[in-house]
């Protein structure tokens, strides 16, 4: 195992860990305020043809990056709507949004498929690799998210609605409005991580390109017990299976890419099944309800 | 105490709930520096009218002053506002944040940017003044709640509570941590705290209150200063002195042993009491009644007969087998049959018509092919009503639509169709109107004449009286006491169900 | 009062009460027109798409054949959904038992390839059922003892399944005709369900209406079926009366989950003829809002599956005739199923 070996895999754990850090950030905040989004890939996806097709408009990929992010934004506003204001069942809505996004991601990347557009600039780490700047904003952002949920009058007020809405009413504050607010801000994340893959990474547009790294961020979100710093662990170390094995790849070895990426979701359940052994769940208690009960 | 006036004072109060008049205060105060309990049995009108205090209801009449004003309390955001502040008996913390967070939370004036180092500190300090030793910064999750309650009371206080209302605080406590919860009251009067202690605990009340006021049926019947009260004088104010005022039932010749409990024991559950050594032996044409401050583990003791909860300790013997391990299914079709208080909850499936909900209780009975001969379980389940003397069943009807009365009828129906042998009441009368309880009680009376086993659990003495070949008291989880007919007297019942002394 | 025992706040007799016909025609007006807009700021004609559509379904007996094709996989992976629901359990991996059932059953193709079709059918069915039935097993059997919540655990195996059925593609089965791209062998005929002459139609199709009419039946009309119900409705009382919930978990997570997996089997024997890596364009998740839009009633079922598999042959004329993908078709489904979601729910 050589030293350019794991540099290489180092910084293909980064690269490809970026994107899925944003996503499962931007998912945590939601899933914070009581709210589950299974529609997370649908808002990649439209984060990722968005970016990409503002790109290729504008000629420069900040503002790509950033209409991505207000679309992923909008999009997730999209699902607060029916979820808080209508009070829909959270599942459906998250899956009918996973489909509204591969749907709309669809009709905005076609006309800029094949395009060539400018990557975001990368900044070199010697011995590692170079490193575009949502790659360097990643670790900030999830310090700040932590920043935000545990050291902030909002923060606690978003934790407090998560676990019991109705006490955190009785205290003045209104669950329908933070709700709104964690979603907005996940949005933006996630349109970001979507971003990255279309902008940064694969420079190109292709219907579906998230591929599951929506679901991945859903598990990882509890993997890391909805806390943004065991995040970065998680997406470190999932992105990190993925550039495993396609450094393994490259090399010819023939450890089977498959296994590997299965590894994220088995962990999970295995998580989920040692809480519940122990009775305990980490889970913000509102979310708990539909999506973690066994009572 | 100083002469001056009362902090908060509840005059001419009167609230009632449909028929039933809940409260009718001529008079009640509490001033500051001083601790009042009020006592009384359950249903006395005690978390009524501090909840009016509190702002939850509004009285239909009366006037509250605080500090010597007149005010209206709509709600205990006004309420909080005047420094009243109310611990209920479940609170309302958030169990996985920490003590200083959930405090954080119902105070009101949080910088943007929490230091939690700066909170904590400025909490423990606060704490401490106040008496309430708790680590601010555990999840109130992994606190006993003994701390969970310090918790809420250090909530309210720092919320600028001047008056604390605390409403049955020691039921959820260890008896350790009973200890510490006067002592921390005691220390807040001598900081000149008005504290409302309600409780139906008499012991308790003398222990740690300086006044206390005695209600009963809504109205408070005598306050006392706590020197010049005695038990006795304190449980004649709190029971009307009755006895069995019908004729007490024939005793009937002992039949077999139907059920016998010897030494069960739970294992700890969240929410629920916990059985310890408990031992009864209840024979066929008999009624056995149950006494007890609702959550002493009466539930839970229904709950090990029926087979829903398995006994940790201890064996179950039903007709001489051990059933102990025995399921449900299994011990209905053995003949146990289960009324209990809360039908539409426990004992039938709202969005199912009557139809359904009948055979879904009946076992094997109606079973034909794949489904049911639905003829067959009409046929008897009309016969049955009818020997009830209950009006026709309406088949088709949901059973959500149907009223207390009505759904009390259905269950009763289908168990009693199935001729059981041995039948476990819980509360059933509760919610009932008049004449429905009272063909209820008749109809339990019949079936022990015809050779059931009756064990009939009820907060309402004057029904055990009147039904009950013997009865006894279940306290902490245990049998406290057994009665026969001759003994039959409020006071002494009230005695044992509130631990003032243990009759043998 | 013990209300703590409630496994899911999704009763299907109470959500039907909430659709109405008068609603569903205004729903599909709405979107159409929602979905109309869309397209023309895409630059796309949709009054064309729609005209093309309807011709299409209903003048074209291809294309109508089409549809049922489109409908099958979604009757079965629809009644995944249902059963369990009447429970009161949320099963939304039917993508994945559909996967494990289509992986089963290629393992009896390839492993039986001399078998006579009237005997190979019947094994890679059943093979089908297995497979789909032990990939709800686990979640089921977490649940009953109270371990994990069934919603999260088939949604994560959702994902683990695809990826063994590729592992399987890529490697033990890898087909050597087709190097680039990889699949399974293709299976030989007798592995290949009976079509309907002329069209794609199969005999997955009378699966689907089968299993839907058994599940109507067994619902409405059997005693387990009363008994389901009971527990989707209150499983404290049901409990109390005797009834084995944790049974009735196991088992109705297990038949949901063959169920699906004959979905699997039926596309990969007979849509594809192989093992393929993209079986399933969520086929799973579609059945989960067919179920849920027909708040689990079966002539609901029927109804709604026929609507998304018409839904997907406007997708297919867009793509046909304007260039459109196939996926965008995805946004009309789901501007039905917001509005549907926006009606007021108490």
């Amino acid at each position: 195992m050589s030293t350019t070996f794991v540099a290489a895999v180092a910084s293909s754990s980064i690269l490809s860990g970026t994107s899925l850090l944003y996503a499962t950030l931007g998912e945590l905040v939601g899933e914070r305020a009581g709210i589950v989004n299974l529609g997370l890939e649908g808002v990649m996806l439209i984060g990722a043809a968005v970016g990409f097709a503002a790109t290729s408009i504008a000629g420069n990929p900040y503002f790509g990056v950033a209409a991505a992010a207000l679309a992923g934004s909008a999009t997730n506003l999209l699902l607060g709507y029916v979820v808080i204001a209508r009070q829909a069942n959270q599942l459906a809505a998250g899956l009918s949004l996973m489909f509204f996004g591969l749907g709309a991601s669809a009709l905005i990347g076609q006309p800029f498929v094949g395009a060539i557009v400018p990557a975001l600039p990368r900044l070199g780490v010697p011995g590692l690799g170079a490193f575009d700047v949502l790659v360097w904003l990643a670790l900030p952002t999830a310090l700040f998210l932590w920043f935000l949920i545990f050291r902030t009058r909002w923060g606690l007020a978003l934790r407090a609605v998560g676990e019991d809405p109705a006490a955190a009413f009785a205290t003045g504050r209104r669950p329908g409005s933070i709700q709104y607010q964690a979603l907005a801000l996940g949005g933006l994340l996630a349109g970001t991580g979507g971003a990255h893959l279309s902008v940064a990474l694969a420079m190109t547009w292709d219907e579906g390109m998230t591929a599951g790294r929506g679901f991945i961020a859903i598990a990882l979100v509890i993997f890391s017990k909805w806390n943004p710093l065991w995040a970065v662990a998680g997406a470190l170390i999932f992105g990190g299976a993925e550039a495993l094995q396609l450094q393994l790849q490259a090399r010819g070895t023939d450890l089977s890419p498959f296994l590997m990426t299965m590894i994220p979701y088995l962990l999970t359940l295995l998580v989920l099944g040692m809480w519940g052994w122990n009775r305990q769940s980490a889970a913000p208690a509102a979310l708990g309800r539909s999506f973690f009960g066994v009572e | 105490m100083t002469d001056v006036g009362p902090i908060l004072e509840a005059r001419g109060v009167v609230k009632r709930f449909g028929p039933l008049v809940a409260n009718d205060v001529t008079t009640f105060a509490v001033y500051p520096g001083e601790v009042v309990a009020l006592l009384g049995e359950n249903g006395a009108g005690k978390s009524t009218l501090c909840k009016i205090l509190f702002g939850y209801y509004r009285g239909d009449t009366g006037e509250i002053r605080v500090a010597g004003r007149p005010v209206t309390i709509t709600s205990p955001r006004e309420a909080r506002r005047l420094g009243i502040g109310m611990v209920f008996q479940n609170f309302s913390l958030i169990p996985a944040l920490t003590v200083w967070e959930n405090v954080a939370l119902f105070v009101e004036d949080l910088p943007w940017v929490i230091r939690p180092a700066a909170v904590i500190r400025r909490m423990r300090a606060d704490a401490e003044r106040l008496h309430l030793r708790v680590d601010p910064r555990l999840p109130v999750g992994r606190l006993a709640v003994g701390d969970r309650q310090k918790v809420e009371i250090l909530k309210q206080l720092l919320g600028g509570a001047r008056v604390l209302i605390l409403d049955e605080p020691t039921k959820v406590l260890a008896p350790q941590e009973v200890e510490g919860l006067f002592r921390t009251l005691a220390a807040l009067r001598n900081d000149g705290y008005a504290i409302i202690f309600i409780s139906h605990k008499l012991h308790e009340a003398m222990a740690c209150a300086d006044r206390i006021a005695v209600m009963r049926q809504g109205r408070i019947v005598a306050t006392l200063q706590a020197h010049e009260a005695s038990e006795a004088t304190l449980l004649g104010l709190m029971f009307v002195d009755s006895s069995a005022s019908s004729e007490p039932p024939a005793p009937s010749p002992p039949g077999e042993i139907v059920l016998e409990l010897e030494k069960i024991a739970t294992a700890p559950d969240v929410g629920c009491a916990v059985l310890r050594d408990l031992s009864l032996r209840l024979r066929a044409g008999e009624i056995l009644g149950v006494a007890g401050v609702a959550g002493n583990g009466q539930r839970e003791l229904a709950d090990v007969i029926l087979g829903l909860r398995r006994p940790s300790g201890g064996v179950k013997h039903l007709w001489g087998e051990n059933a102990t391990r025995w399921s449900a299914a299994r011990i209905r079709e053995r003949g146990v049959a289960s009324i209990p208080d809360d039908p539409l909850a426990l004992a039938v499936v709202p969005i199912l018509t009557v139809r359904d909900n009948l055979v879904l209780g009946s076992g094997r009975a109606y079973y034909a092919g794949l489904g049911f001969d639905w003829g067959r379980l009409a046929a008897a389940m009309d016969r049955c009503a009818a020997q009830l003397g209950f009006p026709p069943l309406a088949y088709n009807a949901r059973a959500a639509v149907l009223s207390g009365g009505n759904l009390q009828r259905l269950v009763l129906t289908r168990e009693l169709s199935r001729g059981p042998k041995l039948i476990v009441a819980l509360y059933p009368t509760r919610g009932l109107d008049a004449r429905s309880a009272a063909s209820l009680r008749g109809l339990l009376s019949e079936v022990r004449a015809a050779g059931a086993a009756v064990l009939l659990v009820s907060e309402d003495l004057d029904e055990l009286f009147a039904l009950s070949d013997r009865l006894i008291v279940l306290r902490a989880g245990r049998v406290a006491g057994s009665f026969l007919p001759a003994a039959f007297r409020a006071e002494a019942v009230g005695s044992c169900m509130v631990g003032a002394a243990d009759a043998a | 009062m013990r209300r703590d025992l409630v496994l899911a706040r999704w009763n299907p007799a109470a959500l039907a009460a909430r659709h109405r016909a008068p609603h569903a025609i205004a729903t599909a007006l709405a979107s159409l027109a929602i979905f109309a807009v869309l397209l023309v700021a895409a630059g796309k004609d949709p009054l064309r798409a729609y005209r093309d559509t309807l011709f299409y379904v209903f003048g074209n007996a291809y294309g109508f054949s089409e549809l049922l094709v489109r409908m099958t996989p979604l009757l079965l992976t629809a009644v995944a959904v249902a059963l369990p629901a009447r429970l009161g359990l949320i099963n939304v991996g039917g993508e994945g038992q559909l996967y494990m059932g289509a992986w089963l059953a290629t393992a009896g193709a390839l492993g039986f390839p001399n078998l006579p079709a009237w005997l190979l059918l019947p094994l890679m069915t059943v093979l089908g059922f297995i497979g789909g039935a032990i990939w709800a097993l686990l979640p089921g059997v977490l649940r009953a003892i109270k371990l994990v919540n069934e919603t999260i655990s088939t949604l994560l195996l959702n994902y683990v399944a695809p990826l063994i059925v590729s592992f399987f593609i890529f490697g033990p089965w890898r087909s050597a005709e087709s190097a680039s791209y990889p699949q399974s062998p293709a299976f030989v005929d007798a592995a290949r369900l009976p079509s309907l002459a002329g069209t794609r139609i199969h005999l997955g199709l009378l699966y689907g209406l089968v299993s839907l009419a058994l599940y109507a039946f067994f619902i409405s009309r059997t005693r387990w079926g009363l008994a389901m119900r009971a527990v989707g409705g209150n499983p404290e009382a049901s409990l109390r009366l005797g009834v084995p919930v944790s049974g009735y978990i196991i088992v109705a997570m297990g038949v949901a989950g063959g169920i699906a997996g004959v979905a699997g089997m039926a596309e990969a024997s007979a849509i594809q003829g192989r093992l393929v890596a993209g079986l399933s364009p969520g086929y799973g998740f579609m059945g989960f809002l067919v179920a849920w839009l027909a708040a689990g009633r079966a002539v609901g079922i029927l109804i709604m599956a026929f609507l998304f598999a018409a839904i997907s042959s406007v997708g297919d004329i867009l793509q046909i005739t304007q260039a459109v993908p196939y996926a965008v078709v995805n946004v009309l489904m789901a501007v039905i199923l917001f509005i549907v979601l926006s009606q007021r729910r108490s």
